[in-house]
């Protein structure tokens, strides 16, 4: 073993900066930490507990979904869009039928679109529900996804009930739904609203009114409203830091013009904000499931003239719909044939997610976790 | 973060917009006219059973007088490099094509009427020898939603980043160029985003035929 004295212990950390002031090191967060919530990786630069730099590397669950748009007719390319964010499914599918409808002026009948807004909404709550167990899960609060989960149950089961699915859901169709919601649909989804009001009282003094919680979240991860515009953050990201976008008001689709709801805004930009903007939307979907259940009117569920294959009349097209983490856009350049001749699919987390390099830089890794956490991030969508 | 109309935004983009917009995709050919030609009658086959060379003399009508010459429509006029369009239909507000040089000073008016980055993506025109980059914005307030296009010479020409402006657009243009093998001048870090780290190939492409073998 070679003793070392003093001095010459000195003089070799001087040599090679070992524990020196300057030392850095490079901690992977990921491909496969739970945390991450799948295969995201960043690529952090350490300075002791403190966050020098942070790189996301991203792409491992790439499946390149915008080349398999080329090559399928519109029908055939509906059940991809439910396995970009498969939590928001009903609102992914809607984005790619609402933009075929625009490119073909397909009319959709007024029940298919408050059946639409429905199992939109009810998708809403599963995902936000998903979203809150696994960040206190990633905080150290294993209790409330199970509680999370049991609820969510209630709504897989509905959906399960009506399109035979219960997570990546095809149920929409060009010019309408493929089923028509039956009665014991409507009455699972009228007992459910107060149901879940219930729980969100008691997920309130649980968790949400928890000192632990926010500790760990009040000031954490300050997203600024310049930030927000020049990331092009979105959904309940922007709505944490002030800015009251969302697509269902600012860009109104589907039958989201006939319903009393509120943006819920936050103007604190931290995690605790974007905790607090989901726990309120989970409130506000249950309103609108309320008015579309009373005011549901009776007709067609289908557009019946929607014929087999379709063909794009040639140009661009465009549609948004709010998904549960924001924004889900999609392009559509059409040449006349029956197959698009391109396909893109701006997705809301890799927005969300590329102003996390700058927000991570100097903070401590523990808050890190809560901030990603924070950002309610589903990396298939990212990769796409 | 008022919102500007989008007259007014329409306006500020008309200096940045090129001359001349050829249309994309090409319009559909215009439906051809039934053959004004009358067909000439087929020279009788050796039937097998007689009754069909027999019949076909007496069918074929008599040559149509030749139609009277009938102007072609005139051709749509080329679209404005500035467009108003209707939401309804397509999803944008307003388009607008701008000049390979004015693809910064385009971000930077859309950032100071306080536009948020949607997204950036490629378009492959291989037919027509063209590459387009389209620019997504939207008004986080008043739902505004501008397309801004910019096109490229399909290999020899590239673009300037505008990930100084618009930091989001760092991803979506290493994205891009992924996809497209645009390249977007002066970014700091374009280096393979979705695809392996090793990969030089660009799957969007319209001439992309299979990743190479391992």
């Amino acid at each position: 073993m070679l003793l070392l004295n003093k001095e010459e212990a000195l003089a070799r950390v001087a040599a090679h900066h070992v524990g020196g002031p300057n030392e850095t090191f490079v901690l992977n967060l990921g491909p496969q930490h739970p945390a991450t919530h799948g295969v995201l990786r960043v690529k952090l630069t350490m300075d002791g507990e403190y966050i020098r730099k942070a790189e996301c590397v991203i792409g491992y669950i790439h499946r390149m979904h915008e080349k398999m748009g080329e090559n399928r007719t519109c029908a055939q390319f509906l059940p991809n869009t439910s396995r970009l964010d498969y939590l928001s499914a009903c609102q992914y599918t809607h984005a790619w039928t609402g933009v075929v409808e625009r490119a073909c002026k397909i009319e959709v009948p007024q029940r298919a679109e408050y059946i639409r807004v429905i199992t939109s909404e009810l998708n809403r709550i599963a995902s936000h529900l998903v979203g809150w167990g696994a960040w206190v899960m990633d905080l150290g609060g294993l209790t409330p996804i199970l509680y999370a989960f049991d609820d969510r149950e209630k709504i897989l089961d509905l959906m399960e009930g009506i399109c035979g699915a219960r997570l990546t859901y095809c149920y929409y169709r060009v010019g309408g739904v493929v089923n028509d919601i039956d009665d014991a649909f409507i009455q699972g989804a009228k007992a459910f609203v107060p149901y879940m009001r219930e729980r969100l009282k008691m997920y309130k003094d649980f968790v949400t009114d928890n000192v632990i919680l926010r500790k760990r979240l009040e000031g954490i991860g300050i997203i600024d409203q310049d930030m927000c515009l020049r990331y092009g953050a979105c959904g309940p990201v922007i709505r944490g830091s002030g800015i009251a976008n969302d697509t269902r008001k600012t860009e109104p689709y589907s039958a989201y013009k006939d319903f009393d709801f509120d943006i819920p805004v936050y103007n604190e930009c931290d995690s605790m904000a974007r905790y607090l903007v989901r726990m309120d939307e989970m409130e506000q979907s249950l309103r609108i499931i309320e008015q579309a259940l009373a005011k549901l009117p009776e007709g067609p569920f289908i557009n019946p003239k929607v014929p087999k294959l379709l063909k794009v009349p040639a140009g661009t097209y465009t549609y948004a719909t709010e998904a549960g983490r924001g924004r889900f856009l999609v392009r559509m350049v059409a040449d006349g044939s029956d197959k698009p001749y391109r396909v893109k699919l701006r997705t809301p987390c890799l927005s969300n997610l590329s102003l996390a390099e700058e927000v991570c830089e100097g903070m401590i890794l523990p808050d890190a976790i809560a901030f990603l956490g924070s950002l309610d991030l589903v990396i298939p969508d990212i990769d796409r | 973060m008022s919102s500007p109309t989008v007259e007014q935004l329409a306006a500020a983009l008309a200096p940045l917009a090129v001359d001349v917009v050829v249309p994309l995709p090409p319009p559909p050919p215009p439906p051809k006219p039934a053959p004004a030609r009358p067909v000439a009658p087929k020279p009788a086959a050796p039937a097998a059973d007689g009754a069909a060379p027999a019949a076909a003399p007496a069918a074929a009508p008599a040559p149509a007088p030749a139609p009277a010459p009938v102007a072609p429509p005139p051709p749509p006029p080329p679209p404005e490099p500035v467009q108003i369009c209707d939401f309804a239909a397509r999803g944008v507000h307003l388009e607008a094509v701008v000049r390979r040089d004015a693809v910064v000073a385009s971000a930077e008016l859309m950032r100071t009427h306080g536009f948020a980055m949607d997204t950036i993506t490629g378009l492959d025109w291989m037919a027509q020898g063209l590459m387009e980059v389209v620019y997504d914005y939207f008004h986080p307030l008043s739902g505004l939603r501008v397309a801004i296009r910019c096109r490229l010479a399909r290999d020899t020409e590239d673009v300037p980043t505008i990930s100084h402006i618009f930091q989001g657009a760092n991803w979506h243009e290493r994205e891009t160029h992924d996809f497209f093998g645009i390249r977007f001048a002066g970014h700091p870090n374009l280096t393979p985003f979705l695809l392996p780290e090793d990969a030089t190939y660009h799957p969007l492409r319209k001439d992309f035929s299979g990743a190479p073998a391992e």
